[in-house]
């Protein structure tokens, strides 16, 4: 279960000679080259993932990094130059048309960034859409969508259009056209990123909230950082096309693997996201002192409160069985909060 | 130096037997064909006929009521309604009741055939750029080459009538509905037809679920300037036969009766007025749910 979507060896190339240009690109040639030589754009370089399922998997990048270039490729909106895409053992790539349409109706669907609902139907008529696509009876199409409508917090909305509710009331009509069809899979395409920041949280915690209860496989792009620590379980982060780092949101942050991703992570505030787990010295032989006792998944902020109450200037740390799996010092913890050496040096 | 002030043009014999050949070819073509093309055309006459029977055949005070009915239903407007009661009235009253349900008759038998050819063409048109290169030139043709020219051969063929009449108008009125679905369609929002794609929708799906349904309102304004145009060839199509208020017109212009002239073409106008702020309405319903 842990490779449920599987990327190999995927490439993308924007242009005419796409076949000349993939072999430039195999062979080493760099993004700006490969403009220069073929009039070919590199969308996507060879790019390895594996996602696992029901979690949520965040892919992160700038603009141009293409990240929703990737994403496209999941549900074939974009076709790839070369590479292989498995999902719960199906090759997607070797799908008919018609196979396609039904992988794309019964297996995942897609928040978009703006929305994208249809101007002409009504809300509900919005969420049901990939019901009715499927040609399901109005009967179930109607049950759901109005189960989905409330799920989703929009209860009496059913006979609106979509440009009389506000940017986050749209989206969570968006969440819920997607939700609606069962679809194991979830694909956002930064999809919280048009909203403003207070709205943006809330949908943050909507998502997390359903994804308790759902245990969907959510592939989520956002090219900010704090939402990406704040939603995923696993981050991935792409540059040029290329994957840079794959890695859980707490490595990423304390051993990011270059110069890009620290560039990245430089303006997060370390003592918030860090969890004690990742900084501690781990031991199960340590005697129960009169220390403070902390939980595993607290943040560094927290932590620096605990060990202030004491004189000895370190924690312990209990996972969730209330077992003590190691200890924090004071110095660890300003180790720990503290930026990486090399990132210092170059910004100071 | 006498090719430079001349222009070194085909020698007068040549052209001669140049136009003539054409000439010779259409004529002995029209002659082997021409009953086989206007025996495809019946049906076409036989609706165009019952069409405007109807209209002659009812009686007048159920015409305008049906009239202001239909009126009410695309616009829902009292001023509208008014409006076209009044000038219904008007037309009636200076006798040109008959003409005027001439003209209706043939204006809606060749909108509803714009309709049903035209659109198809558009998305034909918005689904390949191919197509669009293709039919683009032609509908240039169709829209700027003067009307005379396109009669000869129509009237070589099906002879002087009421379908030549009405194949001429819709030469003339077909382009803005071909364009403008095309561009309607066209225009759809990238985005609202990538999510419906993301859905598994196919092709048909999107086309009438998506694309058409948003597109509907460019699609409209299409038929308006179809309508406009067809009634812009009234004059002309009744000089190759075709009942209505372009015959009074037509006399009007060669007599020099200025009030008949100006009788009937008022009549024109205010058929164009109705009709325009009709299905501008219609437009503008169907973009409902862009308001507030």
């Amino acid at each position: 279960m842990n490779n449920f979507i599987k990327i190999k060896n995927l490439y993308k190339i924007f242009g005419d000679k796409t076949t000349d240009a993939l072999n430039l690109v195999k062979n080493g040639t760099s993004k700006e080259e490969l403009l220069e030589k073929t009039n070919c754009v590199l969308g996507l370089n060879n790019i390895n993932l594996d996602i696992p399922k029901g979690k949520i998997h965040v892919i992160m990048g700038l603009s141009g990094s293409g990240k929703s270039t990737l994403i496209r490729h999941l549900n074939r909106l974009i076709e790839p130059t070369f590479g292989e895409i498995t999902i719960d053992g199906v090759n997607v790539l070797e799908l008919n048309n018609k196979e396609l349409l039904e992988y794309r109706q019964k297996n995942m669907s897609m928040v978009f960034q703006k929305f994208a609902l249809f101007p002409h139907k009504t809300i509900l008529e919005n969420i049901s859409y990939g019901l009715k696509v499927q040609n399901i009876s109005e009967e179930i199409c109607q049950e759901k969508s109005q189960f989905w409508l409330k799920r989703v917090g929009l209860e009496g909305y059913d006979n609106y259009f979509p440009n009389q509710l506000s940017g986050g009331m749209q989206q969570r009509v968006g969440l819920a056209r997607a939700l609606a069809t069962d679809a194991e899979i979830l694909l956002m395409d930064e999809a919280f990123s048009a909203l403003d920041p207070l709205i943006r949280a809330e949908m943050q915690d909507v998502l997390i909230d359903l994804q308790l209860e759902l245990k969907k496989t959510i592939v989520f792009i956002t090219h900010d950082l704090d939402e990406a620590l704040k939603i995923g379980e696993r981050i991935s982060i792409l540059r040029d096309g290329y994957v840079v780092q794959d890695d859980n949101p707490q490595k990423i942050i304390l051993y990011p693997s270059d110069n890009y991703v620290s560039d990245f992570i430089k303006d997060i505030n370390r003592s918030r996201v860090i969890k004690a787990k990742s900084i501690m010295t781990k031991s199960v032989s340590i005697k129960k002192e009169r220390v403070p006792v902390i939980d595993s998944e607290m943040v560094l902020e927290e932590v620096l409160q605990e060990i202030n109450k004491t004189k000895k200037y370190y924690v312990l740390v209990k996972d969730k069985k209330d077992k003590i799996i190691g200890r924090i010092t004071l110095n660890e913890l300003l180790t720990g909060i503290q930026r990486p050496r090399k990132e210092i040096e170059k910004y100071a | 130096m006498e090719w430079l002030t001349k222009f070194p043009e085909m020698d007068r014999n040549g052209l001669r037997e140049f136009k003539k050949n054409v000439d010779d070819t259409f004529t002995s073509f029209s002659r082997n064909y021409g009953e086989g093309i206007e025996n495809f055309f019946d049906p076409l006459l036989s609706f165009l006929v019952a069409f405007e029977k109807i209209f002659l055949n009812t009686p007048w005070p159920i015409t305008i009521f049906a009239i202001l009915f239909i009126c009410w239903l695309a616009s829902r407007s009292i001023l509208i309604i008014a409006g076209t009661f009044l000038s219904f009235l008007l037309i009636g009253y200076f006798g040109m009741w008959e003409d005027t349900m001439s003209t209706l008759a043939i204006i809606l038998v060749a909108t509803l055939l714009c309709i049903f050819i035209g659109i198809p063409i558009g998305i034909a048109m918005a689904r390949s750029n191919k197509v669009q290169t293709l039919i683009l030139p032609i509908l240039d043709v169709m829209q700027t080459i003067p009307s005379f020219v396109y009669l000869i051969p129509v009237v070589m063929l099906l002879g002087i009538g009421k379908v030549p009449g009405l194949i001429a108008v819709c030469i003339y009125a077909i382009p803005p509905i071909v364009r403008l679905t095309n561009l309607g369609i066209r225009l759809v929002d990238k985005d609202v037809l990538e999510a419906a794609e993301s859905f598994g929708a196919n092709y048909w799906q999107k086309l009438f679920g998506v694309q058409i349904p948003l597109a509907l309102p460019t699609i409209f304004a299409g038929v308006n300037q179809t309508i406009m145009m067809a009634l812009a060839m009234v004059v002309i199509a009744s000089m190759i036969g075709v009942q209505g208020l372009g015959l009074p017109v037509l006399r009007a212009i060669s007599n020099q009766y200025l009030a008949l002239g100006l009788m009937n073409g008022l009549a024109i106008v205010i058929l164009a007025i109705i009709f325009d702020r009709v299905t501008q309405r219609i437009g503008k319903r169907m973009q409902k749910y862009k308001s507030d």
